[in-house]
């Protein structure tokens, strides 16, 4: 029986030039994470620009533009109130950014040689940006509208003081913790649930190569689960989409309405 | 005891807390779903709660997965 070959599933994450496997030598260069978040765009712009036609009995088409848009505009309004609608287009642009590139990275576009599909959301630097813009925007809404009074943000409104000097710490140290814990989430979900769809997809191949009945069995048995994490990938993608814009737009309404 | 064994040992045990996570998650979705059958009428306002506790519960399982990463790819 030949040696199994190693399983190496953080490689899928590796950000190099285009047309190229070795990192990139200068920072400025044409890489995949930048080719797929330019792909991830054209999605968006195309979905979008097709149903903008503004008709007076939607089609098919604007109908499912009109969803997704009213989607965005619920999670605002529900949380944030009649004010929430001026933060509409970044929750708007962070949920479908990111709903986009979930499923994108999810999509078996490598049966076509050579096309790996790249999970751009699977990058911590990348939603670890979008945190931190949702962070700048609490902050520059909160001290913009209260001034240094948006500081009583920690201080619980009606416990007695003795609470009140305990709890503020652990409200500042949570606060704080936001931008960390908001990215963090989507990156995990995307970027655990890739390992393991890459360390069983290479069960399979190491179970069709031993081409034994056991092996063949594994591999089955592998490929029904691969098929049903798949679609459970499909639904972890859209739950973290909404909930980054849901936390998002929680903490925009913590700024904007302070008890 | 080599470096390598130990960071394998130590990220098999720090996955723990993502199991203790994973029934986390199911108390916050059976929890909602068992309020959303007693009284449906309220069950729609609740869902946002229901999306920010299991948003809570989810992100220490992941905090757990990732100081296993940690520990595992450190150098």
């Amino acid at each position: 029986m030949a040696t199994a070959a190693k399983i190496d599933p953080m490689h899928q994450f590796m950000i190099a030039p285009v047309g190229s496997d070795q990192l990139a030598a200068s920072p400025f260069q044409f890489t995949n994470s930048a080719l797929w978040m330019l792909v991830v765009l054209g999605v968006i712009v195309v979905f979008m620009w097709g149903g903008l036609k503004r008709q007076l009995v939607p089609g098919r088409w604007q109908a499912a533009v009109e969803v997704l848009t009213g989607f965005a505009d619920n999670i605002t309004r529900e949380s944030i109130g009649p004010a929430g609608r001026k933060y509409l287009p970044w929750v708007f642009t962070a949920f479908t950014f990111i709903l986009v590139s979930n499923w994108i990275g999810a999509m078996p576009f490598a049966i076509v040689p050579g096309a790996h599909p790249f999970t751009v959301t699977g990058q911590f630097s990348v939603t670890w940006t979008m945190s931190v813009i949702s962070f700048v925007i609490v902050l520059a809404v909160g001290f913009w509208k209260h001034g240094l009074h948006f500081f009583s943000l920690f201080v619980p409104k009606g416990a007695p003081l003795p609470i009140k000097i305990f709890i503020a710490p652990i409200e500042f140290v949570s606060f704080m913790v936001r931008p960390f814990s908001l990215g963090l989430r989507p990156f995990v979900a995307m970027f655990a649930g890739h390992i393991l769809l890459d360390v069983f997809g290479n069960f399979i191949v190491q179970g069709l190569n031993a081409g034994s009945a056991m092996g063949g069995f594994i591999a089955a048995l592998c490929f029904v689960f691969i098929v049903m994490m798949s679609a459970l990938e499909l639904l972890i993608g859209a739950i973290q989409a909404y909930v980054f814009a849901l936390l998002t737009a929680i903490y925009i309404n913590d700024a904007e309405n302070l008890h | 005891m080599d470096l390598a064994s130990a960071q394998v040992i130590g990220a098999g045990i720090a996955a723990i807390g993502i199991g203790a996570a994973s029934a986390g998650v199911g108390t916050v979705f059976g929890s909602y779903l068992q309020g959303a059958l007693r009284n449906p009428g309220a069950a729609a306002g609740e869902r946002i709660w229901m999306f920010v506790g299991f948003a809570a519960a989810e992100l220490l399982g992941l905090i757990a997965f990732t100081v296993a990463m940690i520990i595992l790819y450190a150098r």
